[in-house]
């Protein structure tokens, strides 16, 4: 298993009412592995699951990479800036 | 220059910043908070930021920017925390030799910061809040 960091914002956060946590994950697992278990989670993010993006190292990464042990994910639900 | 601030944006500051003996014109875009939304009336909103990655992500649109056309400069400026109706939300501008670059980059600077820069917006109502869910075309 590996252990990943993640940090939640805005709606993601509210609905999982925690800013960060630690998710154990089987090896080789990837980014919407990654959100399938946070969902399995948090039930109430399901309705956000197919808009949430994520980024690594503050850049947006694609769903299908493979996570690595210590990596920190934000989960980054539809941005509204402007 | 590129900021993320949490009180009122300083819009002379960053036309002074804009500032080239060689440009021929400065194009700047000033957001503001709507008093309605989806029908509903808004009382104030809020922001908030992923500060580091928000930051980033202003700066590549800003490095993108002056790849794409001749342009002399550009600032993005996000104001965050809690915005009263009306205010300036966000300022992009651009100073160009030509006013079509100018026009078009800064176009470019707002299109792509709603698509990806990770800052959300949440609408305070009457009868509640709400964090902005996904849009569509104009946001």
């Amino acid at each position: 298993m590996i252990a990943v960091n993640v940090k939640l914002f805005a709606v993601a956060r509210d609905l999982a009412g925690r800013e960060e946590l630690t998710l154990s994950l089987p090896r080789e697992s990837s980014v919407s592995d990654l959100v399938e278990a946070l969902v399995h989670r948090y039930p109430r993010l399901e309705e956000w699951k197919r808009y949430l993006r994520c980024a690594l190292n503050h850049q947006y990464i694609s769903s299908d990479q493979i996570l690595r042990e210590g990596d920190e994910v934000a989960i980054i639900p539809p941005v509204s800036g402007g | 220059m590129v900021r993320i601030v949490t009180e009122p944006i300083d819009i002379p500051m960053i036309l002074e910043s804009l500032g080239d003996p060689s440009a021929g014109g400065i194009d700047l875009f000033v957001g503001t908070t709507r008093n309605h939304s989806r029908g509903k009336k808004v009382l104030a909103l809020e922001y908030e930021a992923y500060l580091p990655m928000a930051l980033n992500q202003m700066q590549e649109i800003a490095d993108g920017a002056r790849k794409k056309w001749d342009i002399r400069n550009v600032s993005i400026v996000h104001r965050i925390g809690r915005v009263d109706i009306g205010e300036a939300s966000v300022v992009i501008g651009v100073s160009a030799t030509h006013r079509n670059e100018a026009f078009e980059a800064c176009r470019y600077c707002i299109d792509t910061l709603k698509k990806v820069v990770p800052i959300w917006k949440k609408e305070f109502f009457v009868d509640g809040e709400a964090w902005v869910g996904p849009q569509g075309g104009d946001q």
